[in-house]
């Protein structure tokens, strides 16, 4: 669906040049919903505006549905603009028009005429269930509201994908959650294809399946959800995931403060909800020392991770780590 | 004194009134212009933005009074001649523009920039951007910029009176500087306060009750 080639963005200091992006590639697949997550600064913000080449790419091909959108000229590109919803993190709705309005106004610029705008506002509104606030003014809305307001705004047109600026950062955690359930309910009714860059590891869990990571401008891992949260490989990675689990204090856990041999295991989908660890200490000589642990649920399935020691021979405890290994359970010797 | 005051008051009026819609006709295409053409604007221009920008200076530039002597011949060309309240309103105008379009300037440039990224995100043309979202999202503070011409055009008028224009200011001039009728000037001066207050009055109004923000 939309196929990004050796992708680089400079912003002109001077003479000097300073890379926002360097050299980025990847894909993403029809109906997919795609998470780009870094720092801020990280380049992700310039890379989702080089999407709709709000930001002009320096070099580098963007290809969307087999049409290079580095190559078409502005009139072509305003027609392919329409394929491509956007919404906001401050929801850039209109202050001075009401909700129809502002859902309206993309259908208005498309030459729609009156009677087909209001069919679709409507219907638009009760699709984001908004129906009772179609003559409130943005400064009337919380902050769920108007992106509800913007998402309806961007559907407006029938785009077929859907780019996602930091769309729930100005949110607070439940409206977040209600916003993320709007998006995957459009992915899976409308079939669109998402890309939404964050900041937020919460929001890559709750609603992407696959996920790029980005630092200084670049690319450091392309994973699914599951395998990220399973197997991290990059450190940006690793250090999203352990800020998720802010209440489990992994780094306090010193190996050498222990006699027993330390062993971080990672759990995932139906092996999470199996007694491993209990079938474990029945079937081998060794005592298990639970040091930290936690679930957490993915949005289709869950990944956990334990922290323990195992104390007994090291015959036993290497047996033990084997059966571990051969029921699919991840055992990283710390 | 009311049949000196009246006569004055509808020249006064008959003056800002047309000289408000001529500046607004001048003025306000080169403040989109200047907004849309410098850096980072939605139809970057930066030769055309310099060149405006500069014109724009100078003609603020000049004292009111002696640009209008200089527009003598100008106002000849257009209203046939240089005295009186119909040819005061071609300096007026001219005099007055400029400082439209930076009002109309920074009116504008008070948009939020995210909703124009929403107009280009959408695939807007320029002109739908301008007409659809820019100018409607400034309405409030377009009003307040207009009224703010207005009250700087009567009191233009007034000097204008001076050199042959007619109206109050130059009723304050006649009867209160040349003849000492103090009674006159005083009345004249406050008839004067009390248009640019009422003025002033209902473009807030005006203003505040558009304003959805």
């Amino acid at each position: 669906m939309i196929e990004i080639q050796n992708l680089s963005k400079c912003f002109q200091n001077g003479n000097e040049c300073i890379w926002a992006i360097k050299n980025v590639s990847f894909h993403v697949n029809r109906g997919e919903i795609f998470g780009i997550i870094g720092l801020s600064g990280a380049g992700k913000s310039t890379l989702i505006r080089c999407l709709n080449r709000l930001e002009e790419p320096t070099q580098g091909r963007i290809i969307i549905d087999g049409v290079d959108i580095t190559a078409l000229d502005k009139r072509e590109l305003r027609a392919k603009r329409k394929d491509i919803g956007m919404i906001f993190q401050h929801f850039n709705l209109l202050s001075q028009k009401t909700t129809y309005e502002n859902i309206a106004l993309p259908l208005e610029l498309a030459g729609l005429d009156k009677k087909e705008i209001n069919s679709r506002v409507n219907e638009l509104l009760e699709y984001v269930g908004l129906r009772d606030k179609r003559n409130a003014y943005p400064s009337q809305l919380s902050g769920g509201q108007k992106q509800r307001v913007a998402i309806a705004r961007a559907l407006a047109n029938n785009p077929k994908i859907l780019l996602s600026d930091e769309a729930t950062s100005a949110l607070d955690p439940k409206t977040t959650k209600s916003i993320l359930e709007l998006l995957n309910r459009i992915r899976n009714e409308l079939g669109l294809t998402i890309v939404m860059i964050t900041h937020q590891i919460e929001v890559v869990k709750d609603i992407c399946d696959r996920v790029a990571i980005m630092e200084n401008g670049e690319i450091v891992e392309i994973n699914t959800v599951e395998e990220l949260f399973r197997r991290p490989k990059s450190k940006t990675a690793k250090a999203f995931i352990s800020s998720l689990k802010s209440d489990v204090q992994e780094e306090f856990v010193i190996p050498e403060e222990f006699n027993g041999r330390v062993v971080r295991l990672s759990f995932w989908g139906d092996n999470a909800k199996k007694p491993i660890v209990s079938h474990m200490i029945k079937k081998f000589n060794i005592d298990v020392n639970i040091l930290s642990g936690n679930i957490s649920q993915l949005m289709s399935t869950s990944a956990g991770h334990l922290i323990v020691e195992l104390v007994g021979e090291d015959g036993e405890i290497q047996a033990a780590i084997d059966y571990l290994k051969s029921q699919d359970v991840d055992v990283e010797v710390m | 004194m009311l049949e000196l005051i009246i006569p004055s008051l509808l020249q006064t009026v008959y003056m800002v009134f047309f000289s408000t819609v001529f500046s607004l006709l001048l003025g306000f295409p080169m403040g989109v212009l200047l907004v849309i053409t410098e850096k980072g604007g939605i139809w970057e221009k930066p030769t055309l933005y310099r060149i405006l920008d500069g014109i724009i200076n100078v003609l603020r530039s000049f004292p009111f009074l002696i640009l209008m002597v200089l527009l003598f011949p100008l106002s000849r060309l257009i209203v046939g001649k240089t005295i009186g309240t119909t040819a005061t309103i071609v300096p007026l105008s001219v005099a007055a523009a400029p400082f439209v379009a930076r009002v109309i300037e920074t009116s504008l440039k008070e948009v939020d920039k995210g909703v124009i990224e929403f107009g280009q995100s959408i695939g807007a043309t320029v002109p739908q951007i301008i007409f659809k979202i820019l100018i409607p999202e400034a309405m409030p503070s377009l009003i307040m910029g207009v009224t703010l011409t207005i009250v700087n055009l009567i009191g233009y008028s007034a000097m204008a009176g001076a050199i042959g224009g007619g109206g109050l200011g130059d009723l304050a001039i006649r009867y209160g500087l040349y003849r000492f009728q103090t009674d006159v000037m005083v009345v004249s001066v406050v008839v004067i306060v009390i248009l640019v207050q009422g003025v002033q009055f209902l473009g807030n109004k005006l203003a505040s009750r558009i304003n959805k923000k």
